[in-house]
């Protein structure tokens, strides 16, 4: 695995070593392997509509970014977006509500899993065309630069969208501009079933960047206090208008593409390398080797995770389903 | 004779024009992968291992894979280009409708490309940007064929004659008829299964067909309505209304001789669409309906249409954007009574 950050040293500036600070973050990554856990038995059993693309060991790339930005940064997401909007800080019930279709979603069961997204929280609807949102990323950008605003904007995508022209071109303006946006590229070796070693001839994404003549860096994506840190710095430099920065992350999907994709193309010593990898593990590790941090509170943690699922759950089940005047709402502002 | 499903019957039919003729080979994303699903629908399953190099994997890029499709095409191959959804198609549409459609004129009748892009379509609990109905994009654009197969005979049928035929053909392919298998199988999925001969056979790619014979109104439909028109003429049946059905499945060129024959018969038509009720394919159909048969009508067209908005992702309101069987049949009853 080619790591080129300084893996686990978190940016002085950061709160790293305050332990309410990194049991959050803890939080975060827990609630979201638990959220996506709870949303497969729910379509497996059948009542949940729909597809679903989920990001089960994955989860410490959103924490990590997410945790970077402050209130008024922007993120967009993909079609793989509950742990991004988790992470950004969209609430349980507004998600599975808008799993379940209902009016109380966050996109008032108009977008559904693959356009999860809340303005008010800052992340725009999920862009399920792969490289989608990334001129519409660049363009956000381009706004904050014109509006002399000090936002940023974090914009997710996966290893297969470098392959698309919209890649290309709204990296290099957002490159000739200096735009605020930091790229965020979650590598998790497949673009739905195929490996990258397949469709990339220079299979390190952080290379790119320099191509376009800005800073990029590969990071290890499972280890959640790695990607904050390298998060933060590509966010103060953004501010400071020297963006864009690009964030390749490492990481690896545990699940299915989508629905009930058995994943068959993965090899099992593949699988296996990276579930060792786990990032909750290993985040749970460092926890633990803090005097002040002990299992009980992981624990703790978790059973209140669950509980504030489950409450959920059964709320959305009982959520309010659109009526036909909603049908033509919301097509014109 | 055996009994196939769409995504089948493509499959052997492109295996036998992969037989037949080498310079066809496929092109697209996750449709030979081995461990894979052989496309989002199964179509190209098991199909590398037959065709070593000639089902060629890309990277996720559209309009690169579009234009080398074109530009292998020009150069003498028949690629059969695989779209995983048909909403993709909007990044890939400058290499079919600014290269492979205007080739042939532009080069003064000295151009040939012979390729077939495959695409699905169909509202399916996916959201707005995997459910739009495409086909209306691309009927119109002049040097495209466009067909849309809404059963396992033509769909192989269809295939064949594409991959033969010297010119780029766009053939629209609805997601819950497929009858895709195992995982990949379509909760709601419509039966569009045939009994596919043994011999080789094609289906002309400018025909409609008529699926039911009936002499009070003509009901237009492709695709999933093709089946859901069918499925209304049986209720009405019952109600003494004799519809005839006709799966337009040409959709550029139009068919006229097959339609126009049914309207003179009935006097009335109705038209099904899925996809927005403004600049949808309907709309075509009803201006060419009134210039090749208009006198013979007896009460205006009729569309039955989704409403001029996105694809919503609630169930509910994706069932209410999705014309069914009884809206088609309540349609059909105010207009034979008018
Ligand atoms: C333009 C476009 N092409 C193809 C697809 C179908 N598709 C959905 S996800 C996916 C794979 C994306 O891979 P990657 O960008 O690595 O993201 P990941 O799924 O690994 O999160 C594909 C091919 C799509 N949604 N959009
Ligand atoms: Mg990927």
């Amino acid at each position: 695995m080619t790591t080129t950050s300084q893996s686990g040293a978190a940016h002085p500036a950061a709160p790293s070593s305050d332990r309410a600070f990194l049991l959050g973050l803890y939080q975060r990554i827990v609630l979201i392997r638990e959220f996506e856990e709870r949303v497969k038995f729910l379509f497996l059993e059948g009542t949940m509509p729909g597809t679903i693309h989920q990001c089960q060991g994955q989860e410490a790339t959103a924490v990590g970014v997410c945790a970077a930005l402050q209130a008024g940064d922007y993120i967009t997401s993909t079609f793989r977006g509950h742990g991004h909007a988790l992470a950004k800080g969209l609430s349980v019930q507004e998600l599975l509500d808008e799993l379940y279709g209902a009016t109380t979603g966050c996109c008032k069961g108009k977008g559904g899993s693959m356009h999860m997204g809340n303005m008010d929280k800052g992340m725009v609807p999920g862009i399920a065309i792969v490289a989608g949102g990334i001129p519409l990323a660049a363009g956000m950008a381009l706004a904050f630069k014109l509006q002399k605003k000090p936002q940023v904007v974090a914009c997710f995508f996966g290893d297969g969208a470098v392959a698309e022209g919209a890649f290309h071109e709204g990296v290099n303006m957002a490159a000739i501009w200096n735009l605020p946006v930091v790229l965020v590229c979650e590598n998790n070796l497949y673009g739905a079933s195929t490996h990258i070693g397949k469709v990339m001839k220079n299979p390190k994404i952080s290379d790119r960047a320099a191509s376009y003549g800005f800073r990029g860096e590969t990071v290890d994506g499972n280890d959640v206090l790695a990607v904050l840190a390298a998060a933060q710095r590509a966010v103060e430099e953004c501010r400071a208008g020297k963006g864009p920065v690009l964030l390749e992350l490492l990481t690896y999907r545990r699940t299915g593409h989508s629905r009930r994709d058995a994943c068959h193309y993965q090899p099992k010593d593949e699988r296996e390398a990276w579930f060792a990898r786990d990032p909750i593990t290993r985040f749970a590790e460092v926890l633990l080797a803090r005097p002040d941090v002990k299992q009980a509170d992981l624990d703790a943690i978790k059973a209140k995770i669950e509980a504030e699922i489950q409450t959920a759950v059964v709320n959305a089940q009982q959520a309010p389903q659109p009526t036909l005047a909603n049908l033509t709402e919301d097509v014109f502002a | 004779m055996k009994r196939q499903g769409i995504a089948e019957a493509l499959r052997d039919g492109i295996a036998e024009e992969m037989t037949r003729d080498s310079s066809v080979f496929c092109i697209g994303e996750d449709i030979g992968v081995p461990g894979g699903w052989g496309g989002a629908f199964t179509v190209t399953l098991g199909l590398s291992d037959k065709f070593p190099g000639r089902i060629i994997d890309t990277p996720i890029a559209e309009l690169g894979f579009t234009g080398m499709a074109v530009g292998a095409a020009m150069m003498g191959m028949r690629p059969i280009a695989d779209m995983q959804y048909g909403d993709f198609l909007f990044l890939a549409s400058d290499q079919l409708i600014n290269n492979a459609a205007k080739m042939r004129y532009m080069s003064g009748g000295t151009i040939k490309v012979p390729m077939v892009m495959r695409a699905p379509i169909g509202a399916t609990g996916r959201g707005s940007q995997h459910a739009q109905s495409m086909e209306r994009y691309f009927t119109g654009v002049p040097g495209l064929k466009v067909v849309a197969v809404s059963t396992a005979y033509d769909a192989k049928g269809i295939l064949k004659a594409a991959v033969r035929d010297d010119n780029p053909v766009m053939i629209f392919e609805h997601k819950l008829l497929y009858g895709s298998k195992g995982a990949r199988a379509e909760p709601g999925a419509v039966d569009a299964t045939s009994d596919i001969p043994e011999e080789d056979y094609v289906v002309p790619l400018d025909r409609a067909v008529v699926r039911r014979d009936g002499q009070h109104v003509t009901i237009l439909g492709w695709l999933l309505m093709a089946h859901f028109a069918a499925q209304a003429a049986e209720q009405l049946a019952k109600e003494g209304i004799e519809a005839e059905v006709i799966d337009v499945r040409s959709l550029s060129p139009i068919d006229y001789d097959t339609i126009g024959a049914s309207i003179r018969k009935t006097g009335r038509v109705i038209i099904v669409e899925e996809g927005p009720k403004t600049g949808g394919v309907s709309a075509e159909i009803a201006a060419g309906i009134m210039e090749h048969c208009g006198e013979s009508l007896q009460a205006p067209v009729v569309r039955v249409a989704s409403p001029d908005v996105p694809v919503p992702f609630s169930p509910i309101l994706e069932n209410a954007y999705r014309p069914d069987v009884a809206r088609i049949v309540a349609a059909a009853r105010n207009l034979t009574q008018s």
